[in-house]
């Protein structure tokens, strides 16, 4: 009896090793879900106009990729390989629901600003990627901290983009929020105010930036800064 | 006339994949040749077609207060949704094996992906945020489902020319893709100018 408790401790691999914080750290860049994997830009770029729905929906997709992770890598071995993808839509719908109702009863105007979107976090091609690549093959730990991986990734470039965005076209950031910085335009508070600043009287705000198809460009000017520092990711068909 | 102009509407105005960015995955992954865009794009017209009018009669006559169960269940609407969509999606990949198999083979994954395909999902939220009626939901998913074909169709054949360009290596493949999308998508805007209702006359 003492020999086996001997060795169970032993095999326990550590909670944060080096492996399990590659699997939390590789897909902010080099696994980028967005900018490698080319998942998951479905429901994101449309919120991206402004940081505070970029950050919740960073958090929800966080949320789902990470608990759908865990519960499918739970059940992987009791789901038919046949009804797998509906035994795992059932499991994110499930979590989406609850993200849904919650951001209902907690914050109705961002509810309502991020509409269907947060819906379309079911049909977010990352948590259903994760799931077949990651969590139907490996164990319960490793697949949770892979899909929080996975989310913070997909909420960097979320968030870079969005600012971005709201910096150029409304000259503002994270307006909604108590910490509303108004940076630049006529009135601004804090950097450049173009009303009475001589060199930028000249500035508009870019209306273009506000439009989702901004988030298009900026995503490709994105993956051409990734791919130019990290060459090893360039396209080479 | 308001189905006209709502398909008129979705198709052009309000394209899927040029206006709201829905379906994008499978959008940028399977237009490297026109060839497998075209049978795609086909597969999702169908499935937009019959899964908004079915997702419609669940809407109205199960989940709503006034339908079957005589209270309020759109809490399932998501789940109930996305089994709707899975099991249409698995019918068009029967279909498609047993009258094409060339066509099954190029499409390969991304058929069972249509299910996760955000346009088709996206498409019946739509239709429920915008309170629109049977034949309204069916010219909207028709019209829906042929905006992404055209979007997905005109994106692969500029990608198989622009193949022969001198792109910057890093922003080769999928960088280029994704500042083409953005250029088209100002195109389509060009299209708002457009009153649906003078064709619908």
């Amino acid at each position: 009896m003492a020999d086996t408790a001997v060795k169970e401790v032993k095999k326990r691999e550590p909670l944060l090793g080096k492996k399990e914080r590659k699997l939390l750290l590789d897909p902010l860049n080099d696994n980028n879900p967005i900018t490698v994997q080319v998942l998951g830009i479905c429901s994101a770029l449309a919120v991206t106009s402004m940081v505070l729905p970029s950050v919740v929906m960073a958090v929800a997709v966080t949320f789902v990729t990470g608990f759908s992770n865990l519960f499918v890598s739970l059940l992987r071995r009791r789901i038919p390989k046949q009804v797998r993808m509906i035994a795992q839509l059932v499991i994110i719908a499930f979590l989406v629901t609850v993200v849904e109702l919650l951001l209902k009863a907690y914050n109705y105007p961002v509810y309502k600003q991020l509409s269907v979107y947060i819906g379309l976090i079911i049909t977010n091609c990352i948590v259903m990627g994760r799931l077949e690549a990651f969590a139907m093959a490996n164990k319960p730990w490793q697949s949770f901290l892979d899909g929080i991986g996975n989310g913070l990734g997909y909420g960097a470039i979320l968030i870079v983009v969005a600012v971005v965005r709201e910096l150029f076209g409304k000259g503002s950031l994270f307006a909604g929020t108590p910490i509303a910085l108004n940076i630049i335009g006529p009135n601004a508070d804090y950097w450049i105010d173009t009303s009475s600043n001589p060199w930028f009287s000249w500035y508009v705000n870019n209306n273009l930036m506000v439009l989702p198809i901004a988030a298009m460009f900026i995503i490709g000017i994105l993956i051409w800064i990734q791919r130019t520092v990290n060459p090893k990711l360039v396209d080479v068909s | 006339m308001e189905a006209i102009n709502i398909f008129i509407k979705s198709a052009f105005i309000e394209n899927m994949v040029l206006a709201y960015f829905l379906g994008m995955c499978s959008f940028l992954a399977v237009s490297k040749s026109v060839k497998t865009a075209f049978g795609l794009g086909l597969a999702v017209i169908f499935v937009l077609g019959i899964t908004m009018p079915i997702n419609w009669v669940i809407n109205e006559y199960l989940l709503s207060e006034t339908g079957l169960f005589g209270m309020d269940l759109t809490f399932l609407r998501f789940i109930l949704f996305i089994a709707v969509i899975a099991s249409m999606v698995q019918l068009v990949e029967m279909v498609v094996e047993k009258f094409s198999p060339a066509l099954y083979t190029s499409l390969g994954i991304f058929l069972p992906l249509i299910t996760v395909n955000c346009a088709i999902l996206g498409g019946s939220l739509f239709m429920i945020s915008r309170e629109y009626n049977f034949v309204e939901s069916v010219a909207f998913g028709l019209g829906g489902g042929f905006g992404w074909f055209l979007a997905i169709v005109m994106l692969a054949a500029i990608r198989e020319k622009i193949r022969y360009s001198d792109v910057p290596a890093p922003l080769r493949g999928l960088g280029i893709a994704f500042i083409l999308t953005g250029l088209m998508g100002i195109a389509f805007m060009s299209l708002m100018g457009i009153d649906p209702a003078a064709f619908a006359k």
